[in-house]
């Protein structure tokens, strides 16, 4: 999933300024797992500006609260569209992606990010998100025993450890294992290290010419055709 | 015919002795001037770091000229933190063409240990990569399968850790760095001759020449921070225990004794084909090593 982190109250504040009703709008997805913008999220902040504004004393603001069930889908957006008309912005605490379907859904509303969104991860335990895919668009899981170097290596290199891991952690963070120790150990443990003798040559970045894209070889379409290869 | 005098001496029986200057941070390149000229007599090459821990200085290739133009000869030493495959080839082309012919390929500390901790890393290549990079262009081609006008020949070594602590991984490296190119090897730090013994068991079946890395310390202060913080040292207690019990302001003394006493028994024992003398800081007591230690 996606894990982005919420802004400090401070830098919402400074964005909001010039608008008078704001919409705060969570997303009920990832947002909600990496607890960076779910219905809870949005309650808190909603409270936490109420309070801030009634500090500095001057009542500039009018807020809603609303979580959509995904930002990233219009199919969603378009059931918000009524609050987003009525008010002057948008508080987004959806990821980047759903701020940005909000911009091209709604083109006359301001929207503004409350979230910093941070990287693709899982929930190691509850509280803490890891990092995991850089969507590269070259996904090498099999040479690496299912563990990516791209992200998990600060180096991001392919041929295997730098000389700075030490027991087992990385040199740029102690803290944090080295993705080629985890990789060897898990290869040998498969009895695959011949992998790891295999010279990989450079990455390829044109896989990834931003702004990405891919277009489903399958039908994606509400009702009974959903789910058909299309030819 | 060899591509350098370096690579002359690798080919021959020579014990070597290489060294290494780290660049100014600043434009002013008069202590670098100093100790090349102090050294280049004295040793068979001179690296010249390139940011080394991450730290912005004076380029390496701008050492390595210096090197060149004092009648030095140099190794330049290429990361691939700062540049892409595009960079990096052109540097080459740059240092070929003004006699530089002795290249160390190195992955590159991460950003996270230097003094510019919110740069872009780069590590387009690796060090596996950069190794391959550069046989490419003898071949008369760049990475993108272009023709080039005027093809650059070097020596290339690269680097390896016989003193790591899971060593597995580290030597599956080094024999893709061999099978990639590289003809001699600087190693990482050496304080026990174990782990070097060890990895030149591993390391005699391949045609390449290891050079044992020898770091100079000057206080248990120094040798603790290094274990701590600098990548890819590891300073034995044993090492550090010596320190400690030296007076004080007696412990660069301290350090060139033991970096002589290391150079001295590698030598006797043939243990590997040279030493590399790292005196970071210290540069100017590499003379003294050499003599203490009979070279
Ligand atoms: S190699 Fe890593 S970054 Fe690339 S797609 Fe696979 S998991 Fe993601
Ligand atoms: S220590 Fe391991 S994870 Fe860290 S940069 Fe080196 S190889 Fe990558």
């Amino acid at each position: 999933m996606i894990v982005a982190e919420q802004k400090p109250l401070e830098e919402i504040g400074q964005m909001i300024a010039p608008y008078e009703k704001v919409l705060i709008l969570g997303c009920g997805t990832c947002m909600t797992v990496c607890g960076a913008g779910g219905e809870r999220e949005v309650s808190f902040l909603h409270g936490a500006l109420q309070v801030a504004q009634a500090r500095s004393g001057t009542n500039v603001h009018d807020f809603v609260e609303y979580t959509v069930k995904r930002q990233c889908d219009f199919e969603f957006l378009d059931l918000v569209a009524d609050r987003i008309s009525e008010v002057d912005a948008v508080l987004s605490l959806g990821c980047g992606i759903g701020v940005q379907a909000i911009a091209e859904r709604f083109p006359d509303t301001p929207v503004l990010p409350g979230v910093n969104t941070s990287f693709m991860g899982m929930t190691s335990e509850w509280g803490i998100w890891d990092e995991r895919c850089a969507a590269c668009g070259d996904c090498r899981l099999d040479e690496t025993a299912g563990i990516c170097p791209i992200t998990r290596c600060t180096k991001g290199i392919l041929n295997g450890p730098c000389a700075g891991t030490k027991n087992g952690k990385c040199e740029a963070n102690r803290e944090i294992d080295c993705a080629w120790v985890l990789i060897y150990r898990r290869l040998e443990r498969l009895g695959q290290l011949e992998k790891m003798r295999r010279y990989y040559p450079p990455r390829n970045f044109r896989t990834i010419p931003r702004p990405r894209r891919i277009v489903s070889r399958v039908k994606v379409e509400p009702g009974e055709s959903n789910g058909q290869i299309a030819i | 015919m060899a591509k350098s005098l370096f690579e002359e001496k690798l080919n021959s029986d020579k014990f070597l002795v290489t060294t290494e200057v780290g660049p100014p941070k600043g434009a002013d390149v008069s202590e670098m001037v100093h100790l090349i000229e102090m050294l280049k007599d004295k040793v068979d090459a001179i690296n010249v770091t390139d940011h080394q821990s991450s730290v912005m200085r004076f380029p390496s290739l701008g050492g390595c000229l210096l090197v060149k133009e004092l009648g030095g000869e140099p190794i330049l030493q290429v990361t691939c933190r700062d540049r892409n495959r595009l960079a990096l080839q052109a540097d080459l082309l740059l240092a070929y063409s003004r006699g530089i012919r002795n290249v160390l390929c190195l992955t590159g500390d991460s950003i996270d240990v230097g003094d510019h901790k919110e740069a872009k890393p780069v590590f387009d290549l690796d060090s596996v990569q950069l190794l391959k990079m550069i046989r490419i262009m003898e071949s008369g081609k760049d990475m993108g399968g272009n023709d080039l006008k005027g093809t650059p020949e070097f020596c290339i070594g690269a680097s390896v850790h016989p003193a790591a602590d899971f060593i597995e991984p580290q030597l599956i490296k080094f024999e893709k760095k061999v099978v990639a190119g590289a003809q001699f090897f600087q190693t990482q730090g050496i304080y026990d001759l174990d782990s070097l013994r060890r990895f030149m068991q591993f390391a005699s079946q391949f045609q390449v020449k290891i050079l044992a890395g020898i770091i100079v310390m000057a206080s248990a202060r120094m040798a603790r921070y290094m274990n701590e913080n600098v990548p890819g040292v590891i300073v034995p207690q044993f090492i550090i225990d010596e320190f400690a019990g030296v007076e004080k302001g007696k412990g660069l003394q301290k350090g060139i004794e033991i970096a002589a006493r290391t150079i001295k028994a590698i030598k006797e024992e043939k243990l590997c084909h040279g030493v590399h003398i790292m005196a970071v800081g210290n540069e100017r007591v590499v003379p003294e090593i050499l003599e203490a230690a009979d070279l």
